[in-house]
């Protein structure tokens, strides 16, 4: 049974840790703010919904999965709306979306 | 060892966001590199605290996200309005401004 609830923990860790990777390189490797924001997104909800889930499993029914419940829902509720503000701010700013040009057959998606 | 893994995955996160926030063109890049920042430490920390068998690390990431999330929205007040005590009224009008 320990073997199972192990194994399941490091799974979750480490898809938690691939998700957490690709937020990150999708943050600096993004050409325009809003596609920026969309990637690190990724590294706020999966990665780390993820890497609670895997360290709850390793705690059992004790007050540290309690903690890590409550850092969840700060995560969740928090980063959206911190997401949520930039993207607000950034557009009454004026940054444009990057978008396809007209004539170029190659930049569309 | 995921532990372990995952840790390391977090550290190489915390770099690529530290480049994009040196690099980033606008502001607004480097305050979500800086928010990435904080969610990423605070999933360091708490898989540091299990890591070495003391898992009270984790009011240490309670109290970080708590101050990632203030300390984001503050920042953004102040290059929306140029004030950090302004009250919201006339803000879209003066948004194009640079903080005095």
């Amino acid at each position: 049974m320990s073997v199972i609830v192990d194994l399941l923990s490091g799974l979750l860790l480490l898809a938690g840790a691939v998700f957490s990777l690709i937020g990150a390189w999708g943050l600096l490797r993004m050409p325009d703010f809003y596609t920026r924001v969309h990637a690190a997104s990724v590294l706020e909800t999966l990665g780390a919904g993820f890497i609670l889930l895997g360290l709850m499993l390793q705690a059992g029914l004790t007050l540290v999965t309690g903690k890590l419940l409550m850092i969840g829902l700060l995560i969740y509720f928090a980063s959206p709306t911190a997401s949520h503000a930039l993207a607000r701010a950034a557009m009454v700013r004026g940054i444009k979306p990057l978008l396809a040009k007209s004539g170029d057959p190659s930049s569309k998606p | 060892m995921m532990l372990a893994g995952a840790t390391l995955a977090l550290i190489v996160c915390l770099v690529l966001a530290l480049l994009r926030a040196a690099l980033g063109p606008t502001v607004f890049d480097r305050l979500q590199a800086a928010n990435t920042i904080g969610t990423a430490s605070m999933m360091l920390l708490a898989l540091f605290g299990f890591l070495n068998g003391r898992p009270e690390f984790l009011d240490l990431a309670i109290t970080y996200g708590l101050l990632n999330i203030i300390g984001v929205i503050a920042v953004l007040k102040f290059f929306r309005q140029g004030d950090l005590g302004a009250t919201g009224a006339g803000g879209a009008a003066s948004a194009g401004d640079e903080p005095k």
